[in-house]
């Protein structure tokens, strides 16, 4: 626990993180901003799960397991996105999201 | 800790054995026998799916981080039978020459899928359950784009890596609201101390959020068809039944589980998802061609009569969840068994490609015929007795006026299902696709699937001996 910081301040920051992150993934044209919004909304999660746990349960630490969890996944997903873009990227020179709207309703 | 309780974990135990076996396998055989790892993966496959089925001890490990059921045990199997059926019908598509150097990969990444659905399923907190639910969705983005020099199925795999991890963000957001208002990951632990507090709620929405992207429930439902399309067709079935089917069954036992003193909450919001998803995937089906597309909107829709099953709650509730999956599992793999035999002999895709198939190819057309009529729901087939248990345990809680809207969605699924049956049957058409004879694999998956549409339905032991075991849970 941080003197002077309440666990507020905390959860704006992480609320506004999220939510940026959504607008981010709705908003970008490039396939590797929208893959770096996502890791904005993985992180945000992270913290709520730590302050969580700092502020309201000091004396467990599931919510900082869970963090852990969450980053050796966000590694792996974005390493797997990655890959698949520049798949795309071979494919037909582009990564932007207009480049890649073959199948539409 | 007891050797026995280890044996809880069998099928994760055995199903990694396989896909290492099959890895190896693949590494050590010489150049020009790299086929034989096909008939090699199968054979270890159907072994360990057969093995899933002998029973072994219940209880927890870890500190109940995992739960070991004969429920649990019984919605493995019923994947573990989808995989196998998978399997027999994809190697038509593997014995391509361009698929010649990444065979043994496609059973091991399937079989990595499978476990983190396995532990997904049998999780006794939310970490357990997250872990799965990514090992379950991170390798089928590699599946989705395994042509990766064909441009869709190349969109598909980004389409599918980049929603799925934006799902999982939102679920983990909710999931972080619920830790914080109760104090625990544990699923018994957030059970006690749940109650319809600010916070829960606004947890619970982002939870179901990220969850319906899973399913493919509608508002979330936007990256299905076009997954769906791009993908190579067995991996299209895989998608539509293996992943759905364990994504449906963690559903449902976490609103039965974590969720059950908020019932009152969930129902609303089931009742409202229930109706929009059945009828904007009937909707969108009717003006499909491709048949890819049209059986994702089917799924789709399919997934909304799930709901009313979840709608029920209880023992009842839970079973007809189950028994629907098992009786889609043979209805849907029929269908796309047909789809892929006409696929990998012709290259048709379309409905309209389909006029005048009963001419040429008469055992085909009925296969796809009765898979149809069983996803509509026509009275002898096993669909029927899907849907019949579905509406029963929504009645049950008194959701008359929804039994009626699905009712009336599933006669207007019955039209977009048999004008499919139309172009097959009666309409004509100047050039049919040419009489084929498709592997001789790709025939016993077909059997078995039309044989399981007949005998699920008739079989009423199968859904007693469910009911029974998931009456002694809930």
């Amino acid at each position: 626990m941080i003197q002077g910081i309440s666990i507020y301040h905390f959860l704006i920051v992480s609320s506004l993180m999220f939510f940026i992150g959504i607008a981010g993934f709705i908003i970008r044209q490039n396939l590797i901003t929208i893959l770096l919004s996502i890791e904005l909304i993985l992180n945000s999660v992270a913290i709520n799960f730590l302050v969580f746990n700092r502020y309201l349960y000091p004396d467990q630490l599931q919510g900082h397991f869970f963090s852990l969890f969450i980053i050796g996944v966000a590694a792996a997903e974005a390493s797997v996105a990655i890959a698949l873009i520049i798949n795309i990227y071979r494919r037909i020179h582009g990564i932007n999201t207009d480049d890649v709207n073959e199948m539409k309703h | 800790m007891d050797f026995q309780y280890i044996l809880l974990l069998k099928h994760e135990i055995l199903l990694t054995l396989a896909a290492l076996i099959i890895l190896f396998v693949e590494l050590f055989l010489p150049q020009n026998k790299k086929r034989n790892v096909i008939n090699i993966s199968l054979i270890i496959f159907a072994i360990v799916a057969f093995a899933g089925f002998i029973p072994t001890a219940q209880g927890n490990l870890f500190g109940g981080s995992f739960q070991g059921s004969r429920l649990t045990d019984v919605m493995k199997d019923i994947l573990n039978l989808a995989v196998l059926i998978v399997f027999l019908q994809s190697t038509g598509y593997l014995k391509k020459s361009e698929n010649a150097d990444k065979m043994g990969e496609y059973f091991a990444l399937i079989i990595f899928t499978l476990i983190g659905m396995d532990f997904m399923i049998s999780a006794g907190d939310f970490i357990t359950f997250f872990i799965g639910l990514e090992t379950a969705s991170i390798p089928v983005a590699g599946l989705a784009a395994y042509d990766r020099y064909k441009r869709k199925s190349a969109e598909a795999g980004v389409k599918l890596i980049l929603l799925a991890s934006i799902s999982s963000g939102v679920l983990l957001f909710g999931l972080s609201m619920i830790y914080g208002a109760t104090g625990s990951i544990y699923f018994a632990d957030i059970a006690k101390n749940i109650t319809a507090s600010p916070l829960i709620i606004l947890g619970f929405i982002f939870f179901v959020s990220g969850m319906g992207f899973k399913l493919s429930l509608v508002p979330f439902h936007l990256w299905t068809a076009d997954v769906y399309e791009g993908s190579p067709m067995n991996i299209t079935a895989y998608l539509s039944v293996v992943s759905k089917g364990a994504a449906a069954f963690i559903f449902t036992i976490v609103l039965f589980t974590v969720f059950k003193n908020i019932t009152d909450l969930w129902e609303l919001v089931m009742y409202a998802l229930a109706v929009i998803t059945i009828t904007v995937g009937n909707l969108f089906a009717l003006r499909q061609d491709n048949i890819k597309r049209f059986l994702a909107f089917s799924s789709i829709a399919q997934v909304g009569f799930v709901l009313l099953g979840i709608m029920g709650t209880g023992a009842l509730g839970m079973t007809s969840v189950v028994y629907f999956m098992l009786v889609y599992v043979f209805t849907n793999l029929a269908a796309f068994g047909v789809a892929q035999a006409i696929y990998n002999q012709t290259g048709v895709e379309t409905i309209s490609g389909y006029k005048g198939l009963y001419k040429t190819n008469p055992k085909l057309s009925l296969v796809m015929m009765l898979a149809l009529f069983s996803l509509a729901g026509i009275p002898p087939l096993a669909g029927f007795f899907g849907k019949f248990f579905l509406f029963t345990s929504a009645a049950s809680h008194g959701y008359f006026i929804l039994v009626v809207i699905a009712a009336l969605n599933a006669t207007i699924s019955l039209y977009y299902y048999l004008l499919v049956v139309k172009a097959m049957f009666i309409d004509k058409n100047d050039k049919p696709i040419a009489f084929f004879k498709s592997s001789g694999l790709m025939r016993v998956s077909l059997f078995i699937t039309a044989l399981g549409i007949f005998v699920v339905g008739f079989a009423s032991g199968i859904f007693e001996y469910i009911m029974s075991i998931s009456s002694s849970i809930f």
